[in-house]
């Protein structure tokens, strides 16, 4: 299954932009069954999860070309309170063109068009955010559904999806209602996360999870199979927001959802962890999560999506000392 | 042109990630890649002049030649061991923990040499040298140097074994070397290792190591070779223990080669571990978990969990998990950071392995083997799954000792356990199973001496590890682990006369009626007492013993004092049937019943105290007080096995585990037990009463002289609400039913307590299902004293020490 990406030099951004293009997750009717049968073993989940980064080593060529993977996964975010148009349109620079030009000359990806997978905003920054990509095929993604705690009206949910999509974006990245799932409403949790979709249109989906506030990975498990049973394109684990955000044990269960997915029902649901990913180290601890449990498909943007932005400097840090031999500082590194 | 970098930027794929083996050669090349004897903190060329070769099974090239020991070699370590006894084994035992922590220390310092001199010497994964070999090594001193440190106030009763003969294998060779060293040294012992003559080198670095942080000369002395060392060390006579890791073949051999020698044995041997999935486990765990069972060190590991048993309602979804996850595992250099799986340590070892999985698909199994690529160079066998597999093939029952696991289906949790147990060997199992009332019901009807609820293959120095049946016996780790290197003050080594065990023994002519004898003189004028039947206790029945035959059995005063049976093989066979049949009832009962039965039992014995020392006294010719004073004796021990009825159940150890590692002290099942002919009352209470304390049933044989005595006890027992066949009692000569019980397939234990010449067969004889012994060599034991006849010893013998690891956390 883990079939590898068709090498198109014609897709623009060399990222397999495909995205936009593939068939969607259409969903599924809700099944109670299957979702209840979930079980997972916690301390048996953390010792995979910590062997990860043990029982794979990725080095010199082979971590610079998985760096520069990685960069093309990232959603290159910005969610404070004071966003502006002009830090955006700053971001939305660093997304064309996240490595310094040297640097991928002197690695060999002058012509491989490396940009980050999107970038990530509020709606009140989306239209800036479009304006600044324009002539890329970077696409905006928008927080939605009243980001991050989803305690707004439903209907205002529905109407905030619509209008950031109005706006430009191409990818919606909703909340869910977290009580859904601490009281157990799993079919409260289907019939919402199905609107949401119905709301995106040719918006591609991504349901964040909030992993930290669900209390326990077998909640994880369900959730995640619920949200994709209800058409999510992406499950995705955090806002960022939540006091535990991404960690390698909540991506496995998912990961493993997703993959139970894929071989029941052959869509290919894609994995975004989120919040707290900070180090070119943690990405790779990632990818290899996603090349062991799922292959190598979920290695690409159209599938594998990792929300983060200081992710960006460390890791063109790291694609310097490859190149240089010396260990490199920030400042040598255009900000975003 | 593309680049490389963008190549790898499409495929996405694993790139080399090798180990620098730099230090490791240059250790090498300091030592003239020729290795010697390391004796007396000296290198020692051998007194043999041979040497072998020890190469890199992943290369095939030579790492360097190392010595290969003779008996003249291994008398001179053990020698320089000997030598260094006296004054280690006075030392105060913070002065050897501080020894001991320094060893530590220096393992750490020296983490990263020793995991890629093990990697290159063995073969496995660097990730597994480096990760889990050497940190546990490490672990074992640091552990060991605390039980130095509270060894007077801790374990005030015992003193050091002595000189210490050690035999590990080739899988874990620093690990197993730990594990061997460390409790045996913090104990005060000294010792001579031998290490696998495949795996030598990382022994003889880390005696360098031992060397560095001061340990004294000869405390440690490695003597590598091949099968001439090892039979030299289990033959010498000084060594005062023997403690073995191998294969259960090899183990039955020293069983006999040692048999009433009074050597200490301990013996880790074979397994062929259960890793049992129900239906509600977390098959994505369970999954992973198999890789770290089987695929963990080329499944060159004693408890791998090689036999998968997974439900039959979900066995087609897990197998196919198993597949998946076997498609991303990778085979190759053991020094690439990436690597699952390394190469087996030898070609002999991967033919063995194939022949096995060929034979299995002869025998009708499917095999699957995921498609991995394998370096063109070196020893290697792709990991392999065998479904299909039925207990009757040879495969789902003998150890592979490879990267093979053969898949069985179950129904019901009861079938489960049933194809558990279903095996001569009882190292580990692993369970899986998000249900805490059935994991743990599993895990107590399992027999092994570990057993892991959803993890597999965890360790650490604070929890014992053993096997029940086959697997061996003898625990390393955990505070049960100490007492393979200690014996009790008041013993001193037994030293039997030499035994020869190729003549006959155990034979015996049925009786015949007493010579004409005082009855023929018997006064007429009074009625004459009633003709009393001794008869034998089986399955809580008096039964005619099988052959009809019986023994005159005499008083003191030479008069008659009546017949015992004289029970043969078959009153054996049937005892140990009725034994069977009662075990689990009597085992799963309460401490607190137990200890109500046992307190009745002495009740019962008390109302009936003139009546036993009169029959001891005629019987024994001891003086009316002292007949007395051993039923009072018998009483009071009754009273002990009572009290401790519920009061050694095990200990929670505090491993590294997060959650809870139990040490449940489990009944052993069935043991015979062949009294002295002294004291003959309480001698059997002191045997009997520990055993059926604990949950145990027994099979007793009295005192051969004077039978009665217990014979008349079974009315006590009978009227004491023992459960029919926890005590069963066959009358006869000792030596012939103790050499039917030893030779038992379905016996678990034989206490031995007659001559030094019965001790030697009944150890010999044990071997055949590897039965634990306990033998008194024939030496005075003084029944009376505490020490001595409720040491507790009698406590250690009579359970056998299962590790339940729990992990929690949600």
């Amino acid at each position: 299954m883990a079939v590898r990406e068709p090498r198109t030099k014609s897709t623009a951004n060399g990222q397999g932009q495909a995205a936009h293009d593939d068939a969607r997750n259409p969903g599924i009717p809700l099944d109670m069954g299957w979702v209840k049968s979930q079980r997972v073993n916690t301390s048996a989940v953390e010792r995979r999860a910590a062997t990860m980064g043990t029982r794979r080593s990725v080095k010199k060529d082979w971590q610079a070309a998985w760096l520069l993977r990685a960069i093309t996964c990232i959603d290159l975010t910005t969610l404070s309170g004071d966003d502006t148009p002009g830090n955006v349109l700053r971001l939305c620079a660093k997304a064309r063109q996240p490595v310094r030009a040297d640097l991928l000359e002197a690695l060999g990806m002058a012509d491989e068009g490396v940009t980050t997978g999107a970038v990530c905003v509020y709606h009140n920054r989306v239209a800036d955010a479009v304006d600044a990509l324009k002539g890329t095929n970077i696409p905006v993604a928008a927080v939605s559904t009243g980001f991050p705690a989803g305690l707004t009206p439903h209907r205002l949910k529905l109407e905030e999806i619509r209008e950031s999509v109005a706006a430009g974006a191409r990818e919606i990245d909703i909340v869910i209602s977290r009580e859904h799932v601490l009281l157990g409403h799993w079919d409260a949790l289907y019939d919402e996360v199905k609107a949401f979709r119905e709301a995106c249109g040719p918006a591609h989906m991504k349901s964040i999870l909030a992993t930290g506030e669900l209390s326990n990975l077998r909640n994880v498990a369900m959730a995640s199979l619920v949200a994709m049973m209800a058409g999510s394109d992406f499950i995705k684990t955090s806002t960022g927001k939540e006091p535990v955000n991404a960690t390698l044990e909540v991506s496995l269960v998912m990961c493993r959802m997703i993959r139970a997915y894929y071989e029941r029902t052959g869509h290919k649901v894609g994995f975004k962890p989120a919040g707290g990913l900070r180090t070119a180290k943690q990405a790779m601890n990632w990818q290899i999560l996603m090349k062991e449990e799922l292959g190598d498909d979920w290695l690409m943007p159209n599938l594998f999506r990792i929300g983060a932005s200081a992710l960006l400097t460390d890791i063109e840090r790291q694609l310097s000392h490859h190149v240089t031999g010396r260990y490199a500082s920030d400042k040598y590194m255009p900000m975003g | 042109m593309t680049s490389r970098i963008a190549e790898i930027f499409h495929t996405m794929s694993y790139g080399p990630a090798p180990e620098a083996t730099n230090a490791a050669q240059a250790w090498l090349d300091e030592h003239g890649r020729k290795l010697n004897l390391f004796i007396n903190n000296a290198w020692q060329a051998p007194k043999s002049g041979k040497y072998f070769t020890s190469t890199a099974p992943a290369t095939g090239d030579k790492m360097a030649d190392v010595a290969d020991a003779g008996a003249d070699d291994i008398d001179a370590a053990y020698q320089a061991a000997r030598a260094a006894f006296p004054a280690w084994s006075a030392l105060p035992g913070h002065a050897r923990a501080r020894y001991l922590y320094a060893v530590a220390r220096q393992i750490q310092k020296h983490s990263r040499l020793l995991a890629v001199v093990e990697s290159m010497d063995n073969g496995k994964p660097i990730r597994e040298s480096r990760d889990i070999d050497v940190p546990l090594v490490a672990r074992h001193f640091y552990y060991h140097a605390g039980w130095a440190q509270v060894q007077e106030t801790r374990l005030s009763g015992y003193q050091p074994v002595g000189v210490i003969g050690q035999i590990i294998p080739w899988n874990f060779p620093l690990l197993m070397l730990a594990w061997k060293i460390a409790p045996a040294i913090a104990m005060g012992n000294t010792v001579v290792l031998k290490p696998a003559p495949y795996t030598s080198i990382t022994a003889l670095l880390l005696a360098e190591i031992l060397a560095e942080a001061g340990l004294p000369p000869g405390v440690v002395n490695i003597a590598t070779g091949g099968d001439e060392a090892g039979v030299s060390i289990v033959n010498h006579a000084g060594f005062d223990k023997i403690a073995f890791t191998g294969s259960t073949g090899v183990g039955k051999v020293i069983r006999r080669a040692t048999a009433g020698t009074g050597k200490k044995l301990s013996l880790e041997l074979g397994g062929k571990s259960p890793f049992i999935v129900f239906e509600d486990a977390d098959q994505d765990a369970a999954a992973e978990g198999l890789v770290d069972a089987i695929w963990f060190n080329q499944g060159q590991v004693c408890c791998a969990g090689s036999r998968l048993l997974v439900q039959e309602s979900i066995a087609d979804s897990f197998l196919a998990k198993v597949k998946r996850r076997m498609n991303t595992l990778r085979v190759g250099d053991p020094l690439d950071k990436s690597i699952d799986l390394g190469a087996i340590v030898d070609p002999v070892q991967r033919d063995t392995i194939d022949a096995w999985v060929k034979r299995g698909v002869a025998e009708g199994a499917t095999l699957f083997q995921p498609d991995v690529e394998l370096p063109a160079k070196g020893c290697w066998y792709k990991p392999t799954l065998l479904t299909d597999v039925e207990s009757s093939m040879a495969v789902a029952q003998e150890e592979i000792f490879g990267p093979v696991v053969v898949a069985m289906t179950f129904r019901t949790h009861k079938e489960a356990v049933a194809l558990a147990n279903n095996t001569r060997y009882g190292l580990a199992a692993s369970i899986w199973s998000e249900s805490i009332n059935l994991a743990l019901d599993i895990a107590r009807k399992v027999k092994a001496g570990t057993v892991w609820v959803n993890c597999t293959n965890m360790f650490d120095a604070a929890s014992g590890f053993g096997g029940y049946r086959e697997s061996g016996f003898g625990r390393e780790g955990g505070e049960e682990g100490l007492h393979e290197y200690l014996r009790p003050v008041w013993q001193a080594r037994p030293q039997p006369a030499k035994v020869d065990l190729t003549k006959k023994w155990g034979d015996a002519v049925p009786s015949r009626p007493a010579p004409l004898n005082g009855h023929s003189h018997a006064d007429v004028s009074a009625a004459p007492a009633i003709n009393r039947t001794a008869k034998l206790y089986i399955g809580g029945k008096q039964a005619r013993s099988d052959g009809n035959y019986v023994r005159v059995i005499k008083n003191h005063d030479g008069t008659l004092a009546g017949e015992a049976a004289d029970g043969n093989r078959k009153d054996i066979r049937d005892a140990v049937e009725a034994a069977h049949a009662a075990a689990s009832g009597w085992g799963s009962r309460t401490g607190y019943n137990r200890a109500q039965i046992l307190y009745y039992l002495a009740e019962n014995l008390s109302a009936r105290a003139d009546e036993f020392a009169a029959r001891i006294a005629a019987l024994t010719g001891a003086p009316a007080k002292d007949a007395a004073r051993e039923v009072e004796a018998s009483i009071s021990r009754l009273f002990t096995y009572a009290a401790l009825a519920d009061k050694w159940g095990g200990t929670v150890q505090e491993t590294t585990l997060r959650g809870i590692t139990l040490a449940a002290h489990e009944p052993l099942g069935v043991i015979g037990i062949a009294c002295p002919d002294d004291h003959p009352l309480l001698a059997f209470v002191s045997l009997v009463a520990p055993a059926i304390a604990r949950g145990s049933v027994v099979v007793a044989i009295p005192s051969e002289t004077h039978p009665l005595v217990v014979t008349d006890f079974y009315q006590v027992i009978e009227t004491s609400d023992i459960p029919a066949g926890v005590v069963n009692i066959v009358t006869g000569a000792r030596d012939v039913l103790s050499k039917t019980l030893a030779e038992h397939d379905d016996v678990d234990a034989m206490w031995y307590f007659g001559p030094a010449e019965g001790s030697a067969f009944v150890e010999a004889a044990s071997a055949a299902n590897m039965k634990r012994t306990w033998v008194g060599y024939g030496l005075p034991v003084d029944w009376f004293s505490r020490e001595q006849g409720e040491d507790e010893a009698f406590l250690h013998e009579a359970v056998q020490v299962k590790n339940i690891w729990l992990p929690t956390g949600e």
